[in-house]
């Protein structure tokens, strides 16, 4: 059955870890990295990539624009 | 099955969301969390998707959103408080060819433009007028709305808002839904992606009934305000759901008749 991975790429500067993306994730992919930005904010990350499924729901939410999503056919 | 690498995804070819490029490159000044963000966003989307770049005309409010125009890359002019419809309503009807909205909070739409907004829309002018609710007045620290809820706590009703003293809350999408003039009501959120998705489409048939001459559009979306509220985005978004939404339904209040 073809499966469908996705990825994220999240702009970490721009992020200012609002946790919007992370409650909307249906897959746990996303989290709030322990480190800062150069604003102090903690910043969301793909805590979990291979989770991804591509349904762009987190940047759909993302109130900053700051979350490009890819996703790609397998198997 | 092979394994696939996260760099084997991200190619161009493989895209599925990024930002709207009519979107700048400034970082919006909202507090982390904020529903304006996201309402820019899906407005920038809308105006690119629907190829309404080089003839829109935004009218900005003052609030939280006065500096809209350093992020959205179209035609805007700030109008003073509260007569965002009144300017609307000049530059439709000098440049009918142009699709024009307003973009107000409710200190702007709901308290000192009342009277501009309800006879905008008595008057059924050919603009989209799109309010952001979020019950409190963010941009000067708080006060109490004509929005707020009854019993909601604000720096000028810190016991909650009292309706015998108080009034109740107004609830600007039925008003104006009962006058003649507005062809179509909604009310919608963008604190989860179906709401924004609810609230894109929302925006595009704003976007056909402008194009149609059909009379105006309300869009009001009911929004969080983490700052004002004094909780964390997410929680935030949930004591919206529990509360602001039962008193403000979601879904269309009028719409056209086909």
């Amino acid at each position: 059955m073809a499966k469908i991975k996705g990825a994220v790429v999240i702009d970490r500067e721009r992020c200012k870890g609002c946790e919007v993306c992370v409650v909307t994730c249906p897959t746990q992919t996303l989290a709030l990295a322990v480190e800062v930005n150069a604003k102090g904010y903690h910043y969301s990350y793909a805590a979990n990539p291979d989770a991804c499924i591509g349904c762009a729901n987190c940047a759909v939410v993302c109130p900053d624009g700051v979350i490009t999503v890819y996703k790609v056919k397998v198997g | 099955m092979a394994e696939i690498n996260t760099n084997d995804i991200v190619r161009p070819e493989n895209l599925t969301y990024v930002k709207s490029k009519i979107l700048t490159d400034n970082v919006m000044h909202y507090c982390p969390g904020c529903g304006h963000s996201t309402a820019h966003r899906v407005l920038a989307e809308v105006i690119e998707e629907e190829d309404l770049q080089s003839r829109t005309v935004g009218i900005t409010p003052v609030g939280c959103s006065v500096l809209m125009y350093n992020y959205i890359d179209v035609d805007f002019q700030e109008a003073a408080h509260g007569r965002a419809p009144a300017l609307a309503t000049a530059v439709k009807r000098l440049m009918p060819e142009k699709f024009v909205f307003t973009y107000q909070g409710d200190g702007d739409l709901a308290a000192i433009g009342t009277a501009e907004t309800i006879h905008t829309c008595n008057r059924g002018e050919n603009i989209l007028i799109l309010f952001i609710n979020n019950g409190i007045y963010g941009m000067t620290g708080g006060q109490m709305a004509p929005t707020t809820l009854e019993g909601m706590k604000s720096s000028t009703s810190p016991y909650g808002r009292e309706v015998a003293t108080m009034g109740s809350p107004i609830k600007m999408a039925d008003i104006v839904a009962l006058l003649p003039g507005t062809c179509y009501v909604t009310r919608q959120s963008v604190n989860t992606a179906g709401g924004v998705r609810k609230l894109k489409r929302a925006l595009k048939k704003a976007v056909q009934y402008q194009n149609e001459k059909r009379g105006t559009c309300f869009i009001e979306v009911v929004s969080n305000c983490p700052s004002g509220w004094k909780m964390t985005p997410v929680e935030s978004n949930k004591w919206m759901e529990e509360n602001m939404f039962p008193f403000y339904p979601l879904g269309d209040i009028k719409v056209p008749a086909e």
